[in-house]
C-alpha cells in the first residue's frame, strides 16, 4: 500500500500518523505539502490532526480551500481510500467529500482524554481487522468534535449504514455520559457513500505500540494495509 | 470601492454553546433580564466594484463558497454606502 500524508500549514500529528502506517506498511508513507497537486500512485491519502491555517473562519474551512484539494478530491473521484483524523476529519466535511459538520463541543471544553469506540461495520477496508460491534479505545484531542447534520441526512447516514464509529461506554452502551464531545447520535466517525472515505475525531494512530498505553489503534492500520497491499 | 458587510450567524436549531456560556455570564452580571443569546461573525469586505447589486452578488458568492457552511450557517449581506 502506497500511503501518503498531506501537511497543511498548521497541521501537526502527521508524525504520529506517519509512525503507525510504517508499522503497518512496512513503508514510509510520501509526505505531501499543501502546495503539491499530483497524488498519483497512492493508494490512500491521509489528512491527519492539527490546526490548518490556524483553524481561522472555521476549522478546516481554508484548508478546504488550498490547491492540494483538486488532487484529493481528483483522488476519491478515481476511487481512492481517504482517511481523515481531528482536523482532518474537519476538512473532509468542509471539503463536501463527507457530509455534516463538526461544531464547538457542547461543553465549549477542548478534550484531551481517552474515548471509546464501537465498531458500527467491519466490512470495509477500514475496519476489517475489528469485530463489528467491538469496542475500542482512542485517544481525543479537539475543540470542535461535535458531530452535526440535519435529521434527514443522519438518517440517511444510518440508513446506508455509513457510521463508522459512535462513541460508547467502555461497555459498549451508546450513552449521553460517553458523548463527551455532544455529537448527534453519539457518532464519531463516517464514511463516503462508496465506503473509501472515512472521518473521524479520535486518534487511533495514537495508540499503536504497548510504549503508547495500549494497541487498540493498529487494527485500523493494519486492516487498511492489508485490503490496500499490491 | 464598496463596502460589504457580510454577517454570518448559526442556523436557528444549531446549539450555539457560546451564546449560551455568554448568556450566563450576563446572568452572573446581574442582567437577570436576557434571554437567548446567539453569537455570530462579522466579516468586512472592501469591493472595488462600484455598483451596488453587483457588488451584493459577489459578496453572496463568497459567502456561499467560503464565508460561511451552509451546513451550519446562514448569512446577511449589506452594503454600506
Amino acid at each position: 500500500m502506497k500511503a501518503g500524508i498531506v501537511i497543511f500549514p498548521g497541521i501537526n500529528r502527521e508524525r504520529d500518523m506517519a509512525i503507525a502506517l510504517e508499522r503497518s506498511t512496512g513503508q514510509r508513507p510520501r509526505m505531501i505539502w499543501h502546495r503539491e497537486t499530483d497524488l498519483t500512485g497512492l493508494d490512500l491519502v491521509v489528512i491527519p490532526g492539527g490546526f490548518s491555517y490556524g483553524d481561522y473562519l472555521r476549522c478546516g474551512a481554508m484548508a478546504a480551500q488550498s490547491p492540494v484539494m483538486a488532487a484529493i478530491r481528483a483522488h476519491a473521484a478515481r476511487g481512492g481510500h481517504i482517511l481523515g483524523v481531528c482536523n482532518g476529519f474537519q476538512i473532509l466535511t468542509e471539503a463536501g467529500l463527507l457530509p455534516g459538520a463538526l461544531l464547538r463541543n457542547a461543553s465549549l471544553r477542548f478534550l484531551s482524554m481517552d474515548c471509546w469506540l464501537r465498531v458500527e461495520r467491519a466490512d470495509t477496508d477500514f475496519a476489517r481487522h475489528y469485530r463489528r460491534g467491538a469496542v475500542f479505545r482512542s485517544p481525543m484531542a479537539h475543540g470542535d468534535g461535535n458531530y452535526f447534520a440535519d435529521d434527514a441526512t443522519l438518517d440517511r447516514l444510518e440508513g446506508e449504514g455509513l457510521v463508522a464509529f459512535r462513541y460508547v461506554t467502555p461497555e459498549g452502551e451508546v450513552a449521553p455520559e460517553a458523548n463527551h464531545n455532544g455529537s448527534a447520535r453519539n457518532i464519531a466517525g463516517i464514511y463516503s457513500a462508496d465506503l473509501r472515505v472515512l472521518g473521524l475525531m479520535p486518534h487511533p494512530e495514537d495508540l499503536v505500540d504497548p510504549l503508547m498505553g495500549g494497541t487498540d489503534g493498529r487494527p485500523l492500520f493494519d486492516g487498511l494495509a492489508a485490503a490496500l497491499a499490491a | 470601492m464598496t463596502r460589504a458587510v457580510v454577517t454570518v450567524m448559526l442556523k436557528t436549531g444549531v446549539l450555539d454553546p457560546q451564546g449560551k456560556a455568554i448568556g450566563q455570564a450576563l446572568h452572573n452580571l446581574g442582567f437577570a433580564g436576557v434571554g437567548e443569546v446567539r453569537a455570530g461573525k462579522v466579516i468586512e469586505l472592501e469591493l472595488s466594484e462600484t455598483d451596488p447589486t453587483a457588488a451584493r452578488a459577489q459578496a453572496e458568492d463568497m459567502a456561499r463558497r467560503l464565508l460561511a457552511n451552509l451546513v451550519i450557517e446562514s448569512f446577511r449581506v449589506e452594503i454600506a454606502a
